[in-house]
C-alpha cells in the first residue's frame, strides 16, 4: 500500500500495538509481522481475537465494530483496519 | 479429504476429554425419575446441572395440563405460525406473558436462542449499532451476525466501561442497542442493571435483558433482575426462555413497543420456523401459574443455592462472586476440569464441564444449578463428594485426614 514513508512509518506503530495486545490478552509473549497470520501463527481463537480487539479499542480510543473483522485474517489486515478506521473517526 | 477437515484442529482435545472417562458432551441418561435424579450406566445420579430451578419438570398439574393438550390437538402444529396460523394456546400464553411482566406485547417463539436470534435481528440491521457486554450468550453473539449490524463489546457487568465505548461512539450511541443478561450461565454472576440503565438513559440507547436464567428466580415476584433492581420501566425488551425455570422448551419477548406487530413479519427466526406444540405450550402456560402463586419455591431455591455455594466457598473452591442458583467452581486447568468432572459422576452427581471458549476468561469449569427441588441431604450428599474428591486432587488446602 501507499509506499510513503509517513504510511510505513503509521503501519509499523500499529503492528506493533496489535502485537503488544495481543501479548496482554494471551498473557504470552509474540513475534509478528503484517504476514503473521492471527488464527494459524498465533494461535488465536474468535473469543480471543475480540479480546484484542477491545484491548486495541481502549489503547487507540476508537470504535472498531465486529462485523470489520469479517475480512481480517493477518497482522497487517488488521492494522490496516485500525489505520483506516482512524482516518475517519 | 472432507468438508469436516477445517474442523480437524479439535479432533485431539476431543479424543483427550473422551479418553479420561465418560463423553461429557454425550452423556446419555437411561432414565431421569425426577427433577434431581436420573440414572446411568444403572447407578443412580443426583442431577445438578439442568437449569431446571423450580423443579416443575415433574409437577403434576403442568404434566396433566400438557397430557390433555396432546390428546385434544395433536402432537404438532406441523408449520409456523405465519404460514399456518396460530392455535389458541399460543395466543393464551402471549396474553399471560404480558400480564405477567405488565407489558402490552409479548411474542412466542420455538427457542429461547430463536428468541434471541429473532428479536435482535429485527430490532437492529445494517447500519444500526448493537453494545454486548463480552460474556454474552452464544446465541446473542449469533443474533449480532444474523443483525448485520456494527457491533461493539463492554467489559463484563462493568457500567464505566459500556459509558466510555458508548462515548466513543459520538452521535452514534444515540438509539444503539445494548445488550445484557440476568444471571450470566456460566459463573452465575448478574447484572449491575441499575448503573446500566442510568448510562442508557444518558446516552439515549435502548436496553434489552435477557432474563433466560433470572426469570421465577429473581425479584419478588419471578419476573428476574429487571424487578429486583426496580428498572423495569427503563428496560425496553425482556427476552426469556421456557427451558429453564418453565421447564419445557420455547422463548419469548416482552415490551411495551408500538409497532410490535411488524416484528411478526420481519423477524425471519419467527416466521420461518414451525411453533410449539400444544403439549409445550400448554405444560409451560400451567408453569407460569405455578411460578406466580408459589413464591415459596423461589425461597427455597435460593436456600439451596446459599447451601451449595456457601459450602464450596467454606472448603475453599474458587466460586463465583456471590450465592446463586448457578454455582461454577474454577479449576485449575482442563486436565484437572475433565478429570474432576469423571471422578464426580463416579461418585454420583452429575454436573456441567465447561471449557474455553465457553466460559470467560478462558478458565475451565464445574458448572452446578440447584433447584428448589434439591433436597438439603442431597446438597449434603454433593459438597461431601466434593471436599473428598477436592483432597484426593490436592484441589484443597487442607491436608487429608490420616485415617481417610
Ligand atoms: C443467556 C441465555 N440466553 C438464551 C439461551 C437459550 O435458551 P434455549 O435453551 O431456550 O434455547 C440460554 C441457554 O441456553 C442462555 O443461557
Amino acid at each position: 500500500m501507499g509506499g510513503s514513508p509517513m504510511v510505513e512509518l503509521a503501519t509499523d506503530l500499529t503492528v506493533r500495538e496489535v502485537a503488544r495486545a495481543a501479548e496482554t490478552v494471551l498473557g504470552r509473549s509474540v513475534q509478528v509481522t503484517p504476514d503473521t497470520d492471527i488464527a494459524r501463527d498465533l494461535a488465536v481463537d474468535s473469543l480471543a481475537l475480540m479480546n484484542i480487539v477491545m484491548e486495541l479499542e481502549d489503547r487507540f480510543d476508537l470504535s472498531i465494530p465486529l462485523d470489520r473483522l469479517a475480512t481480517v485474517q493477518t497482522v497487517g489486515d488488521l492494522s490496516d483496519l485500525i489505520n483506516k478506521l482512524r482516518v475517519k473517526a | 479429504m472432507g468438508l469436516l477437515d477445517k474442523h480437524l484442529g479439535y479432533r485431539a482435545p476431543l479424543d483427550g476429554i473422551r479418553a479420561a472417562g465418560v463423553d461429557p458432551f454425550a452423556v446419555r441418561f437411561d432414565a431421569v425419575t425426577s427433577p434431581t435424579e436420573g440414572e446411568l450406566d444403572g447407578k443412580q445420579v443426583i442431577l445438578l446441572g439442568t437449569n431446571n430451578y423450580l423443579g416443575l419438570t415433574f409437577d403434576p398439574d403442568c404434566i396433566e395440563a400438557s397430557a390433555e393438550a396432546v390428546r385434544k390437538w395433536g402432537t404438532g402444529t406441523t408449520g409456523s405460525r405465519f404460514a399456518n396460523g396460530t392455535f389458541a394456546g399460543h395466543a393464551e400464553l402471549e396474553t399471560s406473558l404480558a400480564r405477567f411482566y405488565g407489558r402490552k406485547n409479548a411474542m412466542v417463539f420455538t427457542t429461547g436462542y430463536q428468541a434471541n436470534l429473532g428479536v435482535i435481528s429485527g430490532l437492529v440491521g445494517r447500519g444500526d449499532h448493537l453494545i454486548l457486554d463480552a460474556d454474552s450468550h452464544a446465541s446473542i453473539y449469533d443474533a449480532a451476525r444474523l443483525s448485520q449490524a456494527e457491533v461493539i463489546r463492554f467489559r463484563h457487568n462493568d457500567p464505566e466501561d459500556l459509558y466510555k465505548r458508548l462515548r466513543r461512539m459520538g452521535d452514534q450511541a444515540k438509539g444503539s442497542l445494548i445488550v445484557v443478561e440476568g444471571i450470566y450461565s456460566m459463573m452465575g454472576d448478574v447484572a449491575p442493571l441499575k448503573e446500566m440503565v442510568a448510562v442508557k438513559k444518558e446516552m439515549g440507547a435502548y436496553l434489552l435483558v435477557d432474563e433466560a436464567h433470572s426469570m421465577g428466580v429473581l425479584g419478588d415476584k419471578g419476573r428476574g433482575l429487571a424487578e429486583m433492581c426496580g428498572v423495569e420501566e427503563d428496560v425496553d425488551y425482556i427476552v426469556g426462555t421456557f427451558s429453564k425455570s418453565l421447564g419445557a422448551v420455547g422463548g419469548f419477548l416482552v415490551s411495551d413497543e408500538d409497532n410490535f406487530d411488524l416484528l411478526r413479519i420481519v423477524s425471519r427466526p419467527y416466521m420461518f420456523t414451525a411453533s410449539l406444540p400444544p403439549a409445550v405450550i400448554a405444560s409451560t402456560l400451567m408453569a407460569l401459574k405455578r411460578l406466580e402463586a408459589d413464591s415459596g419455591l423461589r425461597v427455597q431455591l435460593q436456600a439451596n443455592a446459599d447451601q451449595l455455594w456457601n459450602g464450596l466457598r467454606d472448603m475453599g473452591f474458587a466460586v463465583g462472586p456471590h450465592a446463586s442458583p448457578i454455582t461454577a467452581v474454577v479449576m485449575p486447568d482442563q486436565a484437572m476440569a475433565v478429570t474432576m468432572w469423571n471422578a464426580l459422576l463416579q461418585n454420583g452427581v452429575y454436573l456441567n464441564l465447561a471449557i474455553p471458549p465457553a466460559t470467560p476468561d478462558n478458565r475451565p469449569l464445574l458448572r452446578s444449578s440447584v433447584s428448589a427441588a434439591h433436597t438439603s441431604a442431597q446438597i449434603d450428599t454433593v459438597l461431601s463428594v466434593f471436599e473428598q474428591l477436592g483432597q484426593e486432587f490436592g484441589l484443597l488446602k487442607r491436608p487429608r485426614r490420616a485415617s481417610a
